[in-house]
């Protein structure tokens, strides 16, 4: 996020889009609703009448995968009524006459045949998103979980940057990362592409700086495979041997026979894990990992802010510590490695050799974090990105064009799936799954479907029915809401037997590789 | 605005126009006790615990909603003002079933700790019927209304605070009642399980099942800690006994998440003793998996991946990061492969 979380609940004006915060982030979507009680205003751009929707001042029913042409209709709106922030777009904008060009091609009236929300409906929006300075714009996955991932988040940022809201306090475009620490292991270089601090492997200078500070020679300079890449690798032969680290990829990923077919294909798979799972059933070596609190270390959460993870109890029998069993095969291959807890690691090597963490080390993330950039030991961190310029120098306008989702309903499969995950359980259920009480509230998958399909096909609230893609097809209950628009199914990744995931589509954003798990063709029929 | 003072205890001290007696005090190192009053939010003078004397007022005056004025002479600690305290202390007392050899709370209460300071037991006043019984059919929060006071800070918390508008007060008079939406049980009603009415409620009215018989507040240690599950990194309190959570609560005042959690945060930390969890490494041989010795498995992966990188070049071998783990677990992971294996084939599941 560009912003804090102790921005949401002082925010004037907050635009939500794909997001189903009340779900997904409960905390993060309390300060949403406590800046409504207190007068803000608040938009929701979602497939779903949310519950945030609830709140809103406007509920913008977006078709799925709609998102570029309805953020373009917008944009169209404030160029041609002359309503962006002119003075903020030449001073700290590059690119204002190509997105103009590019978002002259989607008058309000284009954006509503994609979209399915009102000409009427999107010119008012887009008045009032330039009548309150600044607002807020917050997304989550429904942005990103598409072919055009990266141009969804582009045209976020755009929106932004046009109505001058990007650099300042209570504004700003904030992605809510979805798990506790994917902020931190993309910030630790968990990334084919870059060193921790976001240092390009491809970057000469870089590699000499880790070879130095490693003790070795010759780092790798070409980026290596993204998660896609390495499933499709271990199918195709190209990859042999496959580490994975506290991953369900076997649930977690599109289409789930596939994922298990490449995974049947590997020569050798390694897992660290703290339960046995659908994925380490493939693995030839399972390591016991210590869980959260039976370690020492640090979470970096959406806005940016380090703090410390504590230990409040020793791992069961043998288990380790994550760092411990990397560091235990390093030695093996003749690596000796000097740091020897988390601690070490961090304030040794981390926060030495990431710039942009320098001045974070244990001893100043007692209590609160500290949000990097934190360059360094007495800086306070940084709660506001892009403050009075952008950290790049100036802001890029990127135009984009809206593609549908790559595959589209037709007569044979003639519903959208769209998925996420629901409040009582967190991805795969190997934590909450067996917590006690939470099975009690959420005890099986459901298939949420509209009354309108659901009356067209005879389908009561819970009855079984068949939901099927060209991938495969499940067996669930049918959960017949008024939330649920025409002509969408909606389901998480929760419970292995109906999984979303053996329907979902391996289709991915070309830049980003992210699948496409916001939308596929399916069909249902009574079971 | 700055500069304004008025008398406390007889010292001229500072406060912001506007503030409560209560939040001035507090600034000034004063703590007045209540019950129902909630920081930050509208105060509701429900308890009466936090009455003080006002040089000039014909009555004591509630600290939680009686604005400081300049000048203002007040006294938190006389004679009449603990008359008043303990009167109202023993009528709240009288009021509920307060024992508390089995009660959750013992020893986190604050009417307990009032009792305690003013020494009674509720016994000059007959005891009311309490004509509610206890609700526990949810996994996770018992609702026991023989103890429950009226304050309003469960109201609060949940309408104000988290914005989840499940619970309000319902009836009238000694049939007053928190209710939900129809009088429904918390489960059968809009209640989400964030437990936030259980962090603030002051007595054992709602309490945390899982918590029952598991530890005494004076038993636990606090081990600040974040949360493992979204992105929002909520600050919580693990409340340890014997190498065990028994109970999770909110870090007031911490960032981000100013003393919330959500269902998950606050009552799903009890996987990790599931008796599912890994304990030593596993080999697989013809088809299922024994049990190995660390030295073992660890060999066995060295010469694995070695064979594999010798064979195949480095790029025939990736792994995945674990975006639930600490920072310092996927800084490692990163450089074993980039140090030690020499590939970049290196990724976690931010994309996907």
């Amino acid at each position: 996020m560009t912003n804090s979380f102790a921005d949401f609940a002082k925010a004037r004006m907050i635009f939500v889009i794909g997001s189903n915060m009340t779900e997904a982030h409960p905390v993060a979507a309390s300060f949403v609703k406590q800046a409504v009680l207190a007068g803000a205003a608040l938009f929701v751009a979602d497939p779903r009448r949310t519950a945030l929707a609830d709140m809103a001042e406007m509920h913008l029913p977006i078709r799925v995968g709609s998102d570029v042409a309805f953020l373009n209709g917008l944009m169209n709106v404030l160029i041609t009524e002359g309503l962006y922030d002119r003075e903020y777009v030449q001073s700290r904008c590059n690119g204002f006459e190509e997105l103009k060009a590019k978002v002259l091609d989607y008058p309000p009236e284009r954006a509503a045949e994609i979209s399915g929300v009102d000409a009427e409906t999107i010119r008012t929006l887009a008045r009032r998103l330039a009548s309150v300075k600044p607002a807020m714009l917050m997304y989550t996955l429904g942005i990103t979980e598409h072919t055009s991932g990266v141009n969804n988040v582009l045209s976020c940022a755009n929106l932004q940057m046009l109505l001058g809201n990007v650099g300042f306090e209570c504004g700003g475009v904030n992605p809510l990362r979805g798990q506790n620490n994917v902020q931190g292991a993309c910030d630790m270089g968990a990334l084919p592409n870059v060193f921790p601090g976001y240092q390009r492997v491809d970057n000469a200078e870089v590699r000499a700086k880790f070879e130095k500070a490693w003790g070795v020679t010759s780092l790798p300079d070409k980026p290596g495979l993204m998660i896609p890449q390495m499933i499709d690798g271990l199918g195709n032969g190209k990859v042999k041997a496959f580490y994975i680290f506290g991953e369900n990829l076997a649930n977690t990923e599109p289409d789930i026979r596939h994922v298990e077919h490449c995974l049947a294909s590997a020569e050798f798979i390694v897992c660290n894990d703290i339960f046995p799972t659908e994925t380490t059933r493939f693995a030839h070596v399972i390591f016991p990992a210590a869980a959260w609190s039976e370690n020492d270390g640090t979470f970096s959460n959406s806005e940016r802010r380090i703090s410390r993870v504590r230990t409040a109890s020793p791992p069961p029998g043998e288990a380790k510590p994550n760092w411990w069993i990397f560091r235990e095969i390093a030695r093996r291959m003749g690596h000796k490695w000097p740091s020897k807890s988390a601690r070490e690691i961090w304030d040794n090597e981390v926060s030495v050799l990431a710039p942009s963490m320098a001045g974070v080390k244990y001893n100043r993330i007692r209590g609160n974090g500290l949000q990097w950039p934190c360059p360094n030991e007495e800086h306070p961190g940084t709660p506001t990105l892009h403050k009075h310029r952008f950290t790049a120098g100036m802001g890029t306008l990127t135009p984009v064009d809206w593609t549908p989702p790559a595959e589209v309903p037709d007569s044979d499969y003639p519903l959208v799936l769209s998925t996420g995950r629901r409040l009582y359980h967190y991805h795969t259920r190997t934590q909450t799954g067996r917590a006690a009480g939470l099975n009690d509230l959420l005890g099986e998958e459901t298939a949420d479907i509209s009354p309108f399909d659901a009356a067209e096909l005879g389908i009561g609230h819970g009855e079984m029915i068949r939901v099927a893609s060209r991938r495969g097809e499940v067996k669930v209950r049918a959960n017949v809401s008024d939330r649920i628009p025409r002509g969408v199914v909606w389901m998480a990744f929760h419970f292995r037997e109906a999984c979303a995931n053996w329907l979902t589509n391996p289709a991915f954003d070309p830049v980003s590789l992210t699948a496409e798990y916001k939308a596929c063709a399916v069909r249902i029929e009574r079971a | 605005m700055s500069g304004a003072t008025f008398i406390l205890n007889g010292r001229s001290v500072p406060f912001k126009l506007g503030q409560s007696i209560l939040d001035a005090a507090r600034d000034n190192g004063v703590e007045i006790p209540t019950l129902c009053y909630l920081k930050g939010l509208a105060p509701s003078g429900a308890c009466r615990i936090c009455l003080v004397e006002v040089t000039g007022a014909r009555s004591l005056m509630a600290a939680c909603s009686t604005p400081v004025a300049p000048a203002m002479e007040v006294f938190t600690d006389t004679p009449r003002v603990h008359q008043a305290r303990k009167l109202n202390t023993e009528l709240l007392l009288a009021a509920g079933r307060h024992d508390c050899i089995l009660c959750e709370a013992n020893g986190d209460c604050g009417l307990q700790e009032l009792a305690y300071r003013y020494g009674v037991d509720g016994s000059s006043f007959p005891r009311s019927e309490h004509i509610y019984p206890t609700e526990q059919e949810n996994p996770f929060i018992v609702r026991d209304f023989s103890r429950c006071i009226l304050c309003g800070r469960c109201v609060q918390a949940c309408n104000q605070i988290v914005v989840n508008r499940a619970i309000s007060q319902g009836y009238r008079g000694k049939d007053s009642k928190i209710v939900t939406g129809g009088d429904r049980p918390y489960h059968e009603s809009d209640c989400v399980f964030c437990g936030q009415c259980v962090e603030v409620c002051p007595t054992g009215a709602l309490t945390e099942k899982k918590l029952r018989g598991q530890g005494r507040p004076w038993e636990t240690k606090r081990i600040r800690t974040t949360c493992p599950y979204c992105g929002v990194g909520c600050q919580m309190w693990l409340h340890v006994k014997e190498d065990r959570i028994v109970k999770v609560t909110a870090v007031e005042g911490a960032a981000p998440n100013d003393g919330r959690l959500c269902v998950k945060g606050r009552f799903g930390y009890d996987f990790l003793y599931s008796e599912d969890r890994l304990k030593t490494p596993l080999i697989r041989e013809n088809g299922r998996f024994r049990e190995a010795s660390w030295d073992e498995a660890l060999d066995l992966v060295t010469a694995k991946f070695k064979e594999i990188i010798d064979r195949d070049g480095p790029d025939a071998v990736a792994g995945v990061s674990c975006a639930r783990s600490i920072n310092e677990d996927s800084y490692q992971m990163q450089k074993l492969f980039r140090a030690v294996f020499k590939t970049n084939n290196i990724d976690h599941c931010a994309r996907t």
